[in-house]
């Protein structure tokens, strides 16, 4: 494999990788703040057709990403009404949430089966992106790329610089404790939630605007649940979760190469090896796991205030 | 025009109350936690808030830190009525809370949690030099990167009184601040107490520990069924008055067992050494001792020395690594769990209520079954037997005197003090051959603490050998026939109580060792 090649198929993981990690980032903000919403699939896949649809009838791809976006907030604060408003059991909700928008987007997206549109286009900076074997895979990628390494950083610092991080990860692990300091749980709650929304509708959004350029029902094949497990392979460590989406962007990648190189194993085996590399890395993960790298320790507990 | 008038009446007077309670009544539901409750609290003044456990001291002091809304009445700060609708709103004005149950983040560190409670305004960049600053100003020992989980219960403790005085309030509310503190910390906090008081502060002091009260409070409230039914000072009284007030009934003392000659050894530590599994735990090294039937061992100790692995290793959960190291009558069980001992007779109670001790979501009755099951007495071939659940469960109700709704009252719903009767009395009503129990009395109230203490000394009297872990030396001198104590996870040669001082104890509790302290006694 020429330089050249290997660059362009660093370029294939990284796309591949884009989209789990604006999903995993909006739900790590969530669930560090103690909320489990299982509705990712959900959201992402209403994102992809909401932003495909936008994009295709104004012919831009930021309306199609910020629609994507808006898709995404409207439904997660479904989603919030439910679970933290009427502390409804919340793995109850987030998977109520993910088949409403699996069957919602497929409505939703009908009139835009088989249309096809220009994928976003990638940067190209005079000289920089010219460089060999690493300017585009440095300089060229598509805007969705910097963003979602923008975004991870801006988490990261969010969390753990800022006191308003500081008390989103206290609500996550004591709601009654913050409550008791006059922290505002609900009102933190919310938000994140909304944030996990917008970004997974975002990611959506990447799916349909530039990983592949057109709309097809069930197009997120599962990358939701595959980012709710990553949060869990990060241990709701914000740059663990660029580590994970790589890894499992490389599989996916790897296993397409594998099936066109037909290597003399079914396809369908290779096709689940990105699943499959999901669950091992999640088994060894555990069986290391130092209880300070464990879940926050108010996830998915339902916060009913008394006054 | 209120504040004027009100303003005239405090010059008429000469003082004004910093904060003002009048008329205040809350009501969850039918039943009515503070009903007309009137109290005045003064800048300089140690103020205690004394009163059996339910009778509504904690429901009060949430209403004035802002997390209760009263359903009548008002509160006055500096005269003027206000409306504190969340702790933020209690804190700007002045008022600081140390919690009964920590309110602490465990997955946060120390510093972090202190940040929390802080105005939103201060500038958190040189937090930990401020903690260290804080921890030598107040000999109250902080170590800011450490997370919570790691700390024992009176490490804990410290965080929730740094954090509140970091936060410099005018009226310094305390719940049962010294239940984890040995009388040295004690003795700390009480000059750090003083110091405040000397500063202007107030301080709301809400304890069963009636000397505590004396040493530091000129004025006391005493609640009854919230209601106030007397305003005393606590000096001009003595702890037994103010206990009657308190209960409404005089406090029965304890009497002592009638089997005084010592029955055989029945529980036998040898050599016992554990490495903690937890990298902040204590390694348990080289503990041996003996129970006698008929006998109480009394374990004193500061917290965090090894006790929840010094009971963990008794009771089965952390096994040892060799079977001979924990005998019970003759038989070797070091590396048995806890069911395989309890099998053998031995009986166990730790220190945590609510989530070791008893399941707080399940019922009293299914609470019966998790610790009697293995006997067989509520389940047969894995089946429960409901009916003989309930029926143990309402046998601990009655003899131990349990307010609760019945067997089917979930454990979460009961009042620290009652539940606990409950796990010990659940213990005890097995008629244990050996009795292992961790903190039996904390945060429980004086009539409830009698109460545990009394069947403590009267299942030695039945022939038991009874092992009390505590960090209350009262209680230690009032029931135990000897007493060891547990340092860095060392356990000091068991003494007879009636031969061993305070002052010796406070020596091996500061890690003298024994015959150091023994020299001391001669």
């Amino acid at each position: 494999m020429s330089a050249d090649m290997l660059e362009l198929v660093l370029m294939t993981v990284v796309t591949a990788a884009t989209p789990l990690i604006i999903a995993a980032i909006g739900e790590l903000v969530a669930e560090r703040s103690g909320v489990l919403n299982l509705g990712v699939e959900g959201m992402m896949i209403v994102g992809a057709s909401v932003g495909f649809a936008a994009a295709f009838s104004s012919g831009s791809t930021l309306i199609g990403a910020l629609a994507g976006i808006a898709a995404g907030v409207v439904l997660s604060s479904l989603f919030a009404l439910l679970a933290i408003g009427l502390a409804i059991n919340q793995v109850a909700s987030g998977l109520s949430l993910t088949i409403l928008g699996v069957g919602l987007s497929g409505l939703m997206g009908a009139p835009f089966v088989g249309q096809k549109r220009e994928a976003a286009s990638r940067l190209a900076i005079p000289y920089l992106s010219d460089i060999p074997y690493v300017g585009r895979l440095v300089f060229g990628e598509d805007m969705f790329v910097y963003a979602a390494i923008a975004l991870v950083a801006a988490c990261w610092w969010f969390l753990n610089r800022t006191r308003a991080g500081l008390t989103l990860r206290a609500i996550g692990d004591n709601h009654h404790s913050a409550h008791a300091l006059g922290l505002p749980v609900r009102r933190v709650r919310v938000l994140s939630t909304l944030f996990g929304g917008a970004c997974a509708g975002l990611a959506g959004a990447y799916l349909s605007l530039a990983y592949t350029p057109f709309w097809s029902p069930g197009m997120t094949a599962g990358r939701g649940w595959i980012a709710l497990a990553l949060v869990v392979f990060a241990s709701w460590k914000p740059w663990r979760v660029v580590l994970g989406a790589l890894l499992f962007g490389g599989a996916t990648v790897l296993q397409l190469h594998a099936q066109a190189a037909s290597i003399g194993v079914p396809g369908q085996l290779l096709s689940a090896t990105p699943y499959l590399a999901t669950i091992v890395a999640l088994m060894i993960l555990s069986i290391g796991a130092r209880r300070n790298a464990a879940a926050p320790a108010a996830l998915g507990q339902p916060f009913v205030a008394t006054r | 025009m209120n504040d004027d008038g009100a303003t005239g009446t405090e010059q008429t007077t000469g003082k004004a109350p910093l904060v003002s309670v009048r008329g205040i009544v809350k009501r969850f539901g039918d039943f009515v936690a503070n009903d007309h409750v009137d109290l005045d609290i003064y800048a300089h003044e140690a103020h205690a808030l004394i009163g059996e456990n339910g009778a509504g001291k904690s429901t009060l002091v949430k209403m004035l830190y802002g997390l209760l809304e009263p359903s009548e009445g008002t509160i006055s700060i500096d005269g003027e009525p206000v409306l504190l609708a969340n702790p933020d709103a209690a804190r700007s004005r002045g008022i600081g809370m140390v919690f009964q149950h920590f309110s602490l983040f465990d997955n946060l560190t120390v510093a972090e949690n202190i940040a929390l409670a802080l105005p939103k305004s201060r500038d958190l960049s040189d937090l930990r030099e401020q903690v260290l600053g804080f921890s030598r100003r107040y000999g109250l020992t902080l170590e800011p990167d450490r997370e919570v989980w790691t700390l024992s219960a009176g490490e804990r403790q410290r965080i929730e009184i740094a954090r509140c005085l970091l936060q410099d309030p005018r009226l310094v509310v305390l719940d049962e601040p010294t239940s984890v503190l040995t009388p040295r910390e004690v003795e700390t906090l009480f000059v750090t107490l003083d110091k405040l008081k000397a500063e202007g502060r107030a301080l709301l002091y809400i304890s069963h520990k009636l000397d505590e009260v004396k040493r530091l409070c000129e004025r006391a409230t005493i609640l009854r069924r919230g209601k106030v039914v007397g305003v005393c000072d606590p000096r001009a009284e003595s702890a037994r008055s103010l206990a009657a007030l308190m209960v409404g009934a005089s406090i029965a003392e304890i009497k002592p067992n009638g089997n005084r000659a010592p029955g055989p050894e029945r529980f036998i530590v040898d050599r016992l050494s554990i490495v903690s599994p937890d990298p902040h735990g204590v390694d348990l090294e080289d503990i041996s001792f003996s129970v006698r039937g008929g006998e109480i061992l009394g374990v004193a100790g500061v917290a965090g020395n090894g006790q929840s692995e010094f009971f963990d290793a008794l009771s089965g959960e952390t096994p040892a690594d060799r079977a001979d190291a924990i005998r019970i009558d003759g038989a070797s069980v070091g590396v048995d769990g806890v069911d395989a001992r309890r099998a053998r007779g031995a009986a166990f109670t730790p220190e945590e209520r609510n989530g070791h001790a008893a399941a707080p979501d399940f019922s009293l009755s299914d609470n019966a079954v998790l610790s009697l099951h293995a006997l067989g007495d509520v389940a047969r071939r894995g089946l429960i037997q409901f009916d003989r659940a309930r029926l143990a469960a309402a046998r601990v109700i009655e003899r131990f005197d349990v307010r609760a709704a019945g067997p089917q009252a979930a454990a979460r719903d009961l009042s620290g003090g009652n539940l606990q009767k409950f796990v010990v009395g659940r213990e005890i009503l097995r008629d244990p051959k050996v009795l292992v129990v961790n903190q039996p009395t904390w945060g429980v109230d004086a009539l409830a603490s009698a109460a545990i203490r009394q069947a403590l000394v009267d299942l030695a009297g039945s022939g038991a050998a009874v092992i009390v872990i505590s960090q209350d030396l009262d209680e230690l001198f009032e029931i135990c026939d000897r007493i060891a104590v547990i340092h860095e996870g060392r356990l000091s040669k068991p003494r007879a109580a009636r031969d061993i001082t305070r002052e010796d104890i406070g020596m091996l509790m500061a890690g003298a060792t024994a015959g150091s302290a023994d020299s001391h006694a001669h």
